[in-house]
């Protein structure tokens, strides 16, 4: 790019960038339409860190000032480690990834480092809250191994479209993980949802890694297939109907999802499988029919199971009446919890109770992991729960825009559906926190304690930022007649 | 702790977390109230020769219809060639404009782009009638945007025409691969 004084130096006064020289050049018409900001943003990012880092910061010195009167003596050591692995990320997206979109990152860190301040804080409620355990330091670890598969992901995905041929490999793959659990036997503190894998002390929830892995395998096939699903269709009533053969797909995608439903007793996982699917058909073909039956579908299938299962059924009725475990005689498997959430929501109010002056651990252990909406919600009330809702939103954000702006059909549908999956995710805990929908068993994504879910969206930010990196790259080797020399030398 | 401290650093806490949203948001405007028009403090590319100081404001008065006066025109672009500075007419981008890829945009910044169905292409064709390897779009040794056509099976139109041999392009002319109309923007 040439710079801006280059005319000045024939001698003629320097034209600078003045007020009264800016109406001269309008006059003229003389404008151009930058298309984007300068594309590389890696600084906007850092700066944007340091400030995602340091927010946590405050929360903890809020806590610690609320609950102990003093500064926490964990901070110094808590804003390092979050530091260091913003740090970390961050080097390695200047080095892997230069021109990815600078918010991602800079969100991710964020809800990870308030997720981690709000289970510290309930790990300081101690025996208060039943069943309580030092999770802050896991959550900081599990923390360091999602940014470790990050910088793994960032480095061995050299591009994306490489994973386009692992397509029915991942089919196969995200099978397996979803229906692994049910092989499992059931614990009694799994609260009938059987969507965890253990081995020793250790447990996995595969449906989390299986989310990433089947958008390739939905991405990769409806990009083979998406004009037969779209164009063989015929017309019925201003809707476009598939042919009969070409319900195959959601018909089997449904029927498993079903399955899922029944074997693991696991209303997330099953929504947010079949909801993924439709949202990409509907993406790929243009065709709102397909979100039609996708409703029609889910809607009959979720009615008949829960006719059916007795687990489903006690989170519909909790669902339906979440005060009924308060009242005198309750009914039997009842469940307190969207009560209590309620409660400590309403209690939130507009400002909140403030950090670390809540009653958010009379929701008992699942305070830090399902229903931490609810103990965010009660301690920073509706305005910072506004506040969380927006991030995921700007995260989803970003995802979507990186789908408009990659340049190959796969990247597309693979980023329209990672986004579409957090989105999804974050709907259905949210509204089962809020009684909107009946609750599920999955996890906000960073914010709640879980290993699982944290390494799982560690890895589908980078895919993200890859995908991102390769959308907004300007080009690979600048010609030697249009750059380098950057206007006549004077 | 006094209640006051706590209520202040409470509301304080929330105000921050909103600053963060609102600066997150400032980072993307321009995706969410489009593109910013800069004026341009001063003439940019070769002025100093005779030619582009005599021009004066001829450039600019042929700016936006392109390429009315190819003397004028011309004679600058060539002038400030051999500096390698950007070119007033010099397109800056290439968009498609027909075919499920409209509205992608490609920043020209002296790159080859590469149009076909291959997945190594810059821009990835998701069209039956465009072959792996259709065409690319290059600056040739004068900096002139060529289109060429790669032996493709369906062929590359410019206007109505099928391309046999590389063919330089003015912006706004269509390209048309299958069912993908793709120009050059200034």
């Amino acid at each position: 790019m040439s710079t801006y004084d280059l005319s000045s130096g024939a001698g003629r006064p320097v034209r600078r960038r003045t007020p009264a020289g800016r109406p001269v050049s309008r006059r003229r018409g003389n404008t151009t339409i930058s298309p984007q900001e300068a594309p590389n943003r890696r600084n906007t990012e850092l700066a944007l860190l340091v400030f995602a880092v340091l927010l946590p910061v405050l929360a903890y010195a809020n806590v610690g000032l609320a609950m102990d009167s003093e500064l926490p003596g964990g901070m110094l050591e808590y804003g390092l480690g979050m530091g260091s692995l913003a740090l970390v990320a961050h080097l390695l997206v200047r080095r892997c990834a230069p021109y990815a979109d600078p918010l991602m990152l800079p969100l991710a860190i964020l809800l990870n480092g308030l997720g981690v301040v709000m289970i510290w804080r309930l790990d300081k409620a101690g025996k208060l809250l039943s069943g309580n355990f030092r999770a802050a330091q896991n959550q900081l670890m599990w923390s360091a191994l999602g940014i470790a598969l990050f910088i793994g992901v960032m480095v061995f995905l050299k591009d994306h479209r490489v994973l386009q041929r692992y397509t029915y490999i991942s089919m196969v793959a995200a099978l397996v993980l979803l229906a692994a659990p049910a092989f499992f036997p059931a614990r009694a503190e799994d609260f009938g949802a059987k969507i965890w894998i253990r081995m020793g002390g250790f447990s996995i929830q595969p449906g989390e890694f299986a989310k990433v892995i089947l958008t390739v395998f939905f991405a990769g096939y409806l990009m083979v297939k998406r004009d037969a699903l779209a164009l063989a269709s015929r017309r019925f009533m201003g809707l476009y109907l598939p042919r009969g053969r070409d319900l195959g797909p959601i018909v089997v995608i449904w029927l498993l999802s079903l399955l899922i439903l029944i074997f693991e007793n696991d209303l997330g996982t099953s929504f947010l499988f079949f909801g993924l699917f439709v949202v990409m058909l509907y993406v790929a073909t243009e065709r709102t029919s397909w979100i039609l039956f996708g409703l029609l579908m889910s809607v009959g299938g979720a009615t008949a199971v829960a006719m059916t299962t007795s687990h489903v059924k006690t989170r519909i009725d909790a669902w339906l009446d979440p005060m009924a475990a308060f009242a005198p005689k309750p009914p039997k498997g009842s469940t307190e919890q969207i009560g209590q959430s309620l409660m400590a929501l309403g209690s939130g109010g507009v400002t909140g109770s403030g950090l670390g002056q809540g009653r958010s651990w009379l929701i008992n252990f699942a305070a830090k992991s399902d229903f931490i909406l609810g103990s965010f919600g009660e301690e920073l009330g509706l305005t910072g729960l506004m506040a969380i809702f927006l991030l995921y939103a700007l995260l989803v954000q970003r995802g979507l825009r990186t789908a408009l702006a990659a340049r190959d059909p796969f990247g597309k549908l693979f980023a329209v559906g990672l986004a579409s999956a957090m989105a999804l995710q974050v709907f259905v805990v949210a509204g089962g926190v809020t009684g909107l929908i009946p609750l599920t068993g999955m996890t906000m994504p960073f914010l709640a304690q879980g290993g699982s879910s944290v390494v799982a969206n560690w890895a589908l930010i980078a895919i993200l930022l890859k995908i991102s990196d390769s959308a907004r790259r300007p080009g690979v080797e600048p010609a030697p007649a249009t750059e380098g020399q950057g206007g006549p030398a004077r | 702790m006094s209640e006051l401290t706590l209520t202040v650093m409470r509301l304080g806490f929330l105000a921050v977390l909103w600053l963060f949203v609102i600066v997150a948001i400032q980072v993307i405007r321009s995706d969410l109230f489009g593109t910013k028009v800069n004026p341009r403090s001063s003439r940019r590319g070769g002025a100093p020769t005779a030619a582009g100081a005599g021009a004066g404001t001829a450039p600019t008065a042929g700016r936006p219809a392109p390429g009315p006066g190819p003397g004028g025109n011309a004679a600058a672009q060539t002038q400030t060639q051999g500096g390698g500075g950007r070119r007033r007419g010099a397109p800056t981008q290439l968009v498609v404009v027909q075919g499920s890829l409209a509205g992608t945009t490609v920043a020209l910044q002296g790159q080859t782009i590469t149009l076909g169905r291959a997945h190594d292409s810059t821009i990835v064709l998701d069209d039956d009638y465009a072959s792996s390897r259709h065409a690319r779009i290059y600056p040739d040794q004068t900096g002139q945007w060529t289109v060429e056509d790669l032996g493709s099976t369906n062929g590359t139109y410019l206007d109505r025409q099928r391309l046999t041999a590389p063919t330089p392009l003015q912006p706004g002319m269509p390209i048309r691969i299958g069912r993908t109309v793709i120009e050059l923007r200034k």
